[in-house]
């Protein structure tokens, strides 16, 4: 056992350090504002610098782009980036339907794909959730009929988080509406955003804003060759993809960073009480001080696990424990945040959320949009499989409780 | 011992309920919004017509002659319905302070108007450096002639933008967080010198920041005591404490109401999911959170009514429940509707917005528990 980084460690982070002085620039961290409205142009922007870098996918495997790099490099990047203030990079062609693809995927397919995946030409978007179908996945109803070459496909997909900017979605369609269970009879297939019969309708947040929509499908019609793996067996492909789904969902490394904005958010907040600040009240700095503690041992564990996936494939169901604490801490810190505003979160002026503006802000600057980030870490917990599933998961799958 | 509403106030909680449900739905809310100043003028001027407006002020200026328990009855059911229209700001805070320490001549020209519809109120106190400390005051108002020069910044000031008249605390000596040495003034919204710069505000209020250049008032625009402001402002401040705990109540009532007729009727792996046990443990301690909530709302209005030295105590543990328990029933509220909790077609997130604000509106939970601790 050793934390330490080795030199050729500690080599790979100057390394790191020094693109990202020259690729993600002060300029562009002013135009991500307080990156609540940067679901889709700021994100892509640093794809595609990553991209042809060769950077984008580190976790891929190496023959379709992915870096040879350790846990503990991944781990460097991971924080530097977050340190840099890096926006998060879309992740659903990225991390979810490029490991079904490069595991479950024919030839053609990966050939098709990951390439556009990895550049960033190919936006994809996840059709999963629907109405009747939260966390209860496998119930979903989404009907697709074999035609021929064709599928037929007709439901209503929900949540679909940016379907207004992609190319693609992946979606779980039911094949066999006769299958005694119901996770058999669910197939995965490819979709084309600007098939016929596709309808998208916003949906909007807490916040204010468009992250998410529905979309509809009438009788779209979708190429066989669409099907990753085999007709009725989507739910196997799907299992592996929401593992790699929650284990992103962790944000280690981005937690780190706020909290330590929020530090000195409180370093600068008076009390009314004196002259410390507020983080020198023994109330307040009890709780920064539990997030941190909490998030240590987050970080070992989601080191722990890397270390694990890197011995032998896919992230186990412990990896449920990185959603279920990631999400938590990230929402306390939201909360935190909004606290240690007081007053000043109250105060909804969309002007002062963007990075042009250049009036005078309401409050201290970080204040502005402490509400809405709160607002926007409830749903954490519920995305990505609740919390409530992540439980289930560790309980049945982890420690055998039936 | 006695938990009864009488039968007077029955009748107020009666009729404001009525209102709720006929004129309050989640879309009749949204259009009230929309509307320029923010809240429903109609609604303002049936306020006056059923004499809600007049209900903390006395007979003689044709009030109602209610208080605390009234205050409490009101705003619970106005909770319910995440009523907009500036209660709070124009009859309790600006209207407490021309009651309890206006002149005869401040209360004659202003209370009638009040419960009339035709004044509205804000009350200037928050300031940036201050937090939630009362006395924290850099405004200063600086004796000139027979009058005062006003100077200073006041933030997040509440429905600021529809304001006739501000309640502003001032410093006339002593040094930026003396007890001693503050006035409260009434001051002409428009009058020279006065800048609002407006905005809503997140739970659909309406809010300002208002700076105060060398603006003049008169003596007669003293509220209260020269010098000795800090009592009437906490006085003040605590019957507002219960009006925005009460809402809180009503809020949180709907809220695990909503949350239990929810779960009743999602059905997921076959089943509502009302019947999973770890689902139904947080339902009941959104009940339990709610039911001690209102136990500390009845013993905090009971000792206002009566006048206790134990009020503020009893106010301070009212809003340390209201955080404590707010905060868990709106997160929890949110997280058992999934992903419909977080949008706002769903009336769940929009209590869940005004909890969250109310959370730290003249303290938040650790201020009070101080407070309480100290008191």
């Amino acid at each position: 056992m050793d934390l330490n980084f080795s030199a050729e460690d500690i080599a790979f982070r100057d390394e790191v350090r020094a693109f990202l002085k020259d690729n993600w620039t002060d300029q562009d961290r002013k135009d991500m504002g307080n990156g609540l409205s940067m679901d889709h142009d700021i994100p892509v922007r640093w794809h595609r610098r990553l991209a042809e870098k060769g950077w984008a996918a580190p976790n891929w495997p190496l023959e379709h782009g992915g870096c040879p790099w350790t846990p503990t490099q991944k781990y460097i990047f991971d924080v530097e980036c977050a340190n840099a203030n890096c926006p998060r990079l879309i992740s659903f062609g990225l991390n979810l339907v490029a490991p079904v693809l490069y595991t479950f995927g024919n030839e053609e397919q990966q050939k098709k794909y990951l390439p556009d995946i990895l550049s960033g030409k190919t936006w994809w978007c996840q059709g999963y959730s629907e109405p009747g179908a939260g966390s209860d996945l496998a119930g979903l109803s989404t009907r697709a009929e074999r035609q021929g070459d064709h599928y037929i496909v007709n439901g209503q997909k929900t949540w679909t988080s940016t379907a207004h900017n992609a190319d693609m979605i992946f979606c779980l369609v039911r094949t066999d509406p006769s299958a005694k269970i119901k996770q058999q009879g669910i197939s995965f297939l490819l979709i084309d955003m600007k098939s016929p019969g596709i309808t998208v309708k916003p949906i909007i947040t807490l916040d204010g804003q468009h992250h998410v929509n529905d979309t509809f499908f009438d009788n779209v019609k979708v190429p066989v060759a669409n099907l990753i793996g085999e007709e009725n067996m989507g739910w196997t492909y799907a299992k592996l993809l929401l593992t790699h789904e929650r284990t992103g969902i962790a944000g280690v490394a981005r937690s780190k960073n706020r909290l330590d904005e929020l530090k000195a958010a409180a370093s600068t907040e008076p009390t009314g009480m004196g002259q410390a600040p507020l983080i020198d009240d023994p109330s307040f700095r009890a709780k920064i001080s539990q997030i941190e503690i909490d998030l240590m041992a987050l970080e070992i564990t989601d080191l722990r696990t890397l270390a694990d996936v890197q011995k032998g494939g896919a992230p186990g169901p412990e990896s449920s424990i990185l959603k279920v604490r990631g999400t938590e801490i990230q929402q306390s810190i939201a909360e935190l945040f909004l606290e240690c505003a007081g007053y000043y979160s109250q105060p909804y002026v969309k002007d002062t959320h963007w990075g042009n503006y250049e009036g005078e802000m309401i409050g201290a600057d970080y204040s502005t949009s402490t509400a809405l980030q709160y607002f926007n870490t409830r749903p954490a917990t519920v995305y990505g499989g609740s919390s409530e599933v992540q439980r289930n998961i560790i309980s049945k799958a982890v420690l055998g409780l039936r | 011992m006695d938990f009864n509403l009488s039968e007077e106030q029955t009748m107020l909680q009666d009729s404001v309920s009525r209102f709720i449900q006929n004129s309050y739905s989640f879309e009749d809310r949204k259009k009230y919004i929309e509307a320029d100043n923010g809240f429903s003028a109609e609604n303002w001027a049936m306020f006056a017509e059923l004499g809600w407006l007049g209900i903390p002020f006395a007979e003689e200026h044709g009030g109602f002659g209610g208080g605390a328990l009234e205050i409490m009855t009101v705003m619970e059911e106005f909770g319910k319905g995440l009523v907009i229209e500036p209660y709070l700001a124009t009859v309790i805070l600006g209207g407490g302070f021309l009651n309890k320490g206006g002149t005869a001549a401040q209360q004659e020209q202003l209370i009638p108007s009040i419960i009339e519809g035709n004044l509205q109120l804000a009350f200037a106190y928050v300031e940036p450096q201050g937090r939630f400390n009362l006395a924290d005051i850099t405004t200063t108002a600086t004796a000139t002639g027979d009058g005062y020069t006003i100077s200073g910044h006041k933030g997040v000031v509440l429905n600021g933008p529809n304001a006739d008249k501000l309640v502003v605390t001032a410093r006339t000596a002593g040094d930026q967080r003396d007890e001693n040495g503050i006035t409260v003034f009434l001051v002409d919204a428009n009058a020279a010198g006065v800048n609002r710069r407006n905005y809503p505000t997140i739970d659909a209020g309406q809010g300002s920041e208002i700076t105060f250049n060398d603006v003049q008032v008169s003596a007669d625009d003293v509220i209260g005591e020269l010098n000795n402001g800090l009592p009437l402002i906490q006085s003040v401040v605590d019957d507002g404490l219960l009006a925005i705990c009460a809402e809180a109540v009503g809020a949180m009532e709907v809220l695990y109401k909503t949350t239990v007729e929810y779960t009743k009727q999602r059905k997921q792996f076959d089943v509502a999911i009302s019947s999973f046990q770890a689902l139904q443990h947080r339902m009941v301690d959104m009940f339990i959170e709610h039911e001690q909530s209102k136990s500390l709302m009845f013993l905090a209005a009971m000792r206002l009514a009566e006048g206790s030295d134990e009020a503020s105590k009893a106010i301070s543990a009212l809003k340390v429940q209201i955080g404590k328990g707010g905060r868990y029933v709106g997160q929890q509220a949110v997280q058992l509707h999934g992903g419909m909790g977080q949008t706002e077609e769903l009336n769940v997130g929009h209590y869940f917005k005004r909890l969250t604000m109310i959370s730290h509106t003249f303290g938040n939970a650790d201020f009070h528990l101080n407070r309480f601790g100290e008191l």
